[in-house]
């Protein structure tokens, strides 16, 4: 059924032997934000920004998705678009409660 | 080849009832040009995506709503280690040995489709046991929180009240994806080494298999950044 082009996914060895290095050492340099408090904006744009190199590394060599069709990529990859429309709704939700809160407690 | 569109087109008639629902859900039309079973993985894991995707927003709601200060999670899970408080220092081990696992499992793949079966299989069970590592010293990180901070799902002595439910019901679900993943493996690789996948000459289930895998580090990941180090 399968032709084989697509389905045996065939890499040099050194490659993932590359990102799990630099995966090493993302989450060496995400942890040593926390271990020299590195506070405000800086440490949360630092978080984000190593999470996001790392889950990308992760899905696009290891799970292979830079080499998938385009049609499964935007199938998996489109939806969960839609997951920061929640959270921005739950963000405005919970500053909502967060100050009706400050107003109850007072 | 198709036996069913086969069938489908030479007569008119489409077989109604369950016999119809059978037939149009295994006729053989194919949006993806992989295996079925990598497409499933993948939609499993789309899934699995949005379920963690609302532990985190719901932790993040919880977070930003409540007015009691949140337990600094540095200083909760920091480990004294030589007379000194280290911050975050297991879950800083947990996580290396997460990719660890991740890395020897991309490598099993690779030695799978060359057909080397002993190396992958060797890899896929040092992966299980990276696996096996990791949720042992998170059973160790709940035992301490639970037994020695006294930390409940419905309150804590550090801080805002969520902080319980919201670390026991993000990390164990997902410890129990890992452990899941680590009887997966172990199920996978005596296959492998029995020669079932080499009779069929198909060696894709080691690659779904990490597909699996991969996705327990990569929630992992984005636990480590948002709970632990935000």
């Amino acid at each position: 059924m399968n032709t084989h082009t697509t389905t045996g996914q065939q890499h040099p060895i050194g490659l993932y032997l590359k990102i799990w290095g630099l995966l090493f050492v993302l989450s060496a340099m995400s942890y040593l934000v926390d271990y020299f408090h590195v506070q405000g904006y800086l440490r949360w744009g630092l978080i984000l920004v190593f999470m996001l190199l790392k889950a990308g590394l992760i899905v696009a060599v290891f799970m292979h998705m830079a080499w998938e069709r385009l049609a499964l990529v935007y199938a998996i990859l489109l939806p969960p678009l839609c997951l920061l429309v929640l959270v921005g709704l739950m963000a405005a939700e919970a500053d909502h409660t967060f100050l009706t809160r400050l107003l109850f407690f007072r | 080849m198709n036996p069913n569109t086969a069938t489908l087109t030479g007569s008119a008639v489409a077989a109604s009832g369950w016999r119809g629902l059978v037939a149009d859900w295994s006729s053989d039309r194919q949006a993806f040009h992989v295996s079925w079973g990598k497409a499933m993985m993948w939609i499993f894991l789309l899934s699995d995506i949005f379920i963690f995707s609302c532990f985190l927003t719901g932790y993040m709601t919880v977070r930003v709503s409540t007015t009691a200060a949140w337990p600094n999670p540095s200083e909760v899970f920091a480990l004294h280690v030589g007379g000194a408080d280290v911050p975050l220092l297991l879950i800083a081990i947990m996580t290396f040995v997460l990719i660890s696992s991740s890395g020897t499992m991309a490598m099993a793949v690779n030695f799978a489709y060359r057909g080397d079966r002993v190396n992958a299989a060797t890899l896929m069970l040092v992966t299980a046991t990276f696996g096996e590592l990791f949720v042992g010293m998170q059973a160790f990180e709940w035992s301490k929180l639970i037994l020695e901070e006294g930390v409940r799902p419905w309150g804590n002595p550090m801080g805002a009240a969520q902080f319980g439910a919201a670390f026991f019901m993000i990390t164990g679900f997902h410890g129990l994806h890992v452990s899941a993943g680590v009887v997966l493996l172990f199920a996978v690789a005596f296959k492998l080494i029995r020669g079932d996948y080499d009779k069929a000459g198909n060696y894709q289930v080691v690659e779904i298999v990490g597909l699996y895998w991969h996705f327990v580090d990569l929630v992992w990941v984005f636990i480590f950044a948002l709970f632990y180090l935000w």
